[in-house]
């Protein structure tokens, strides 16, 4: 029954074809001609979405605080006064800035260095025989789970400058007593570790999970050849690490300058935005929310983000670069061998 | 007939409202109006708004309730500027009510919408000078107050040799010539600091003049006004001999300095009672005590205003719910509840009020001390725009680094530059 009816409509192009011939290519179907338009074009239309929510939520905000940069605009103005570039040429000069920015890239190289390496170290720990290996994993991605207020709160506790507990127990040890809070310093030393509290953990489960990739072959046959552990971790497991190095350095380069939370909280004044009593800790978001959203200044705060995002790309680039002449350098060695 | 054909028409007008009753304004005579109403941590509102629902049955009104000050505002100035999103009836309160006041066309005039028999007269002069924009249009209803007294530690002061006894003290807390002298003769007996932090005085005697950081022509005072240095002087001069515990206010460790007894004496509004009892604890019963007394007269610290937005659809409406919540009566109730004190003078008479006492400070009549506080302010202080956030960004700060060592005229100098920015 169902072939007939095949047979049938096979037959029945072929019938009419004859009599006029085609003037260009065989016509195609419009069935034929959505299929061919579907294979074309949906895959454009499933990544579509992200594009979409992108180019709302990413991109025009993005384009949009360039704009604002160019004018002076307060919250409550409902319009804004065109001045060009003068936000830029101001934030040069505005020793605020600068402080900030110090401020953030000494509390960068405090997390990040010592953070990359804990990690790594973790993640060698990690990757040799344990019992219960699940929960060491799990174990070290706790602090990461934590809610970063709670943390906040705890830390700037245990960093108080009268009755915190890490001055307590250095008075103990018969060392001098530190003002956490007014060294600039020090602070930047107690922020930093609260940073790494955070993220150590997580980067060291990636780095484990990058080390779990390297095949066993090549260890095996380091050991024939008479390599030590040291050894093979620095020419061969380091090396082989390189592309996860550089996610992790950039990650933590992007996180890093854009650190808001901790000074934030670290702060005893509490909602302080000031970071410290002069401006000690205060980070460049910090300093560009507060110019956002409570000196009210739109467009300089858009010119402060502005300058943050290149950066924060000029950076991440020389990091980048940096980890591969690194990283490299082992792999180069090893190939001259 | 004629009756039956009414309640007809009004019987069909409530079910077609009953329709839409959840949608917001359906509009006037006679339908459901849907009222919303925003407050930031506890106005004890809660029963007063369903009563006030069960008295005008057309009345719906939705409660939006956010838990701190900090974020309330900020959401409230960017609504404001979005010129939508904000509630009929706004809570502000008064450290950033300069910033409003200084844009007045975004509010109603609560003189021209408010219900004809509420007058200026049903508040403290200052609270309603307070609360009006320097054009004259009437911002904000005052809702409650914030009172000067002095908080001490009775057992401190008689282990320094001077009189604790709540009458005998008042000396000590006359003018701030005689607090400061007094605070000199406790540190030399204890070797212990007199008050938690050289900004809470300075706010207090901030406070007391006459112009704020910030005159009638958004001029900074500053460096115009030779009082602010003054008092600037007075007070890093008796933290540097030692007066100050250098704790930074509601910082953890302000907190834990409460129980350690590391400052004998405090500013206090009355809601800062709650405060003192919450933070020395139970430990600390019966050291504290409070006196109806302030260097240099009275003052006020705290305390908000309801006001109508441009952007509400029924301003009338919403300036009679206001005007009801901020009646004697009501703010009675609300105090009962959440210990805000009234600013209605009729609510400063309630014996509920004058009989209220605090078993914490040793069951004093706290209700008729304070409701003497009140009446001792004598004029609200101008305030423009920015006020708040120099006190908190460039005076405050500046006098923490002081207190870690920076000189008192480099402060200052810190102070100036960070006011200027903010000022613009």
């Amino acid at each position: 029954m169902t072939s007939s009816v095949d047979t049938d409509a096979e037959r029945a192009p072929s019938r009419a074809a004859p009599a006029p011939p085609p003037p260009h290519a065989p016509r195609l179907t419009w069935r034929q001609r959505l299929s061919v338009a579907d294979a074309k074009w949906s895959p454009y239309l499933y990544v579509a979405p992200f594009f979409v929510v992108f180019g709302v939520v990413g991109l025009f905000p993005l384009l949009y605080t360039a704009y604002l940069s160019l004018f002076d605009r307060e919250l409550l103005d409902l319009e804004g006064t065109w001045v060009g570039i003068a936000n830029y040429v101001t934030l040069l000069g505005d020793a605020q800035f600068w402080n900030a920015l110090v401020n953030t890239i000494s509390i960068f190289l405090l997390s990040t260095i010592p953070q990359i390496i804990v990690a790594i170290a973790i993640a060698a720990l990690l990757n040799t025989r344990l019992r219960a290996p699940t929960g060491w994993r799990v174990g070290v991605l706790l602090p990461y789970v934590a809610s970063l207020v709670a943390l906040g709160i705890i830390f700037a506790n245990l960093f108080g400058p009268n009755y915190g507990l890490v001055n307590g127990v250095l008075e103990m040890l018969g060392f001098e007593r530190i003002d956490w809070q007014a060294n600039r310093f020090a602070s930047h030393v107690a922020i930093a570790v609260m940073v790494n509290w955070r993220w150590t953990g997580y980067n060291a489960l990636i780095v484990l999970a990058a080390m779990k990739a390297i095949p066993n072959e090549m260890h095996e046959a380091a050991v024939i050849d008479g390599a030590g552990a040291v050894r093979r971790f620095f020419s061969i497991t380091l090396p082989l690490l390189r592309p996860t190095l550089i996610f992790v350095v950039i990650t933590s380069t992007i996180g890093g300058l854009q650190i808001f939370t901790e000074p934030k909280l670290f702060d005893a004044m509490p909602g302080s935005n000031n970071g410290g009593s002069s401006g000690q800790f205060q980070t460049v978001t910090l300093y560009m929310y507060q110019t956002a959203f409570e000196t009210q200044n739109l467009g300089y705060a858009s010119a402060i983000a502005w300058v943050l995002f290149l950066i924060i790309i000029v950076i991440a680039v020389a990091n980048f670069l940096l980890t591969r002449r690194i990283a490299s350098s082992g792999v180069a060695e090893d190939g001259a061998r | 007939m004629l009756a039956g054909a009414i309640a007809l028409v009004a019987a069909a007008g409530l079910t077609a409202c009953g329709d839409d009753g959840g949608s917001a304004g359906s509009g006037s005579d006679g339908g459901q109006i849907e009222l919303t109403i925003g407050t930031f941590t506890e106005f004890g509102y809660e029963d007063l708004l369903k009563e006030y629902e069960d008295l005008n049955p057309n009345i719906k009104i939705t409660h939006h309730k956010t838990g701190q000050g900090g974020p309330y505002h900020q959401q409230l100035l960017t609504k404001l500027a979005a010129n939508s999103g904000l509630e009929d009836v706004v809570a502000i309160e008064e450290g950033h009510l300069p910033d409003v006041l200084d844009k007045p066309h975004l509010f109603n005039n609560l003189a021209d919408i408010g219900p004809s028999d509420v007058k200026p007269e049903r508040w403290l002069d200052w609270k309603y000078e307070a609360g009006t924009a320097k054009d004259g249009t009437w911002v904000g209803y005052g809702t409650d107050i914030g009172p000067l007294a002095m908080c001490y530690r009775k057992d401190l002061l008689e282990a320094a040799g001077l009189p604790s006894d709540p009458e005998a003290v008042k000396p000590l807390f006359e003018s701030w010539e005689s607090y400061f002298e007094a605070g000199d003769t406790y540190v030399e007996k204890t070797g212990k600091a007199w008050f938690d932090s050289t900004s809470q005085i300075f706010n207090a005697m901030q406070n007391q003049l006459d112009v704020g950081y910030v005159d009638e022509d958004n001029k900074l005072t500053l460096e115009s006004n030779q009082d602010i240095r003054d008092n600037w002087d007075q007070v890093t001069a008796a933290g540097n001999r030692g007066q100050t515990a250098k704790l930074v206010a509601f910082s953890p460790e302000w907190n834990n300095g409460f129980k350690q007894g590391a400052f004998a004496t405090k500013t206090c509004p009355s809601w800062m009672l709650g405060v003192v009892k919450e933070q020395a604890g139970p430990e600390n019963a019966g050291k504290w005590a409070v006196t109806d007394a302030f260097p240099g007269g009275g003052g006020n610290w705290g305390g908000s205003f309801l006001a109508v937005p441009k952007q509400s659809q029924h301003p009338k409406e919403a300036a009679e719910l206001a005007a009801w919540l901020t009646a004697p009566e009501q703010q009675i109730k609300a105090f009962q509840k959440t210990g805000n004190f009234p600013s209605q003078v009729d609510a400063l008479e309630e014996p509920q009020l004058l009989d209220f006492t605090n078993d914490y400070f040793g069951n004093v009549k706290v209700g008729t001390l304070f409701a003497a506080q009140a009446q001792k302010v004598e004029k609200a202080q101008f305030k423009g725009p920015g006020d708040g956030k120099i006190q908190e960004n460039a005076t405050s700060p500046a006098l923490q680094a002081v207190e870690k060592g920076k000189s008192p005229e480099d402060g200052w100098e810190q102070a100036v530059e960070a006011a200027k920015r903010i000022a613009g």
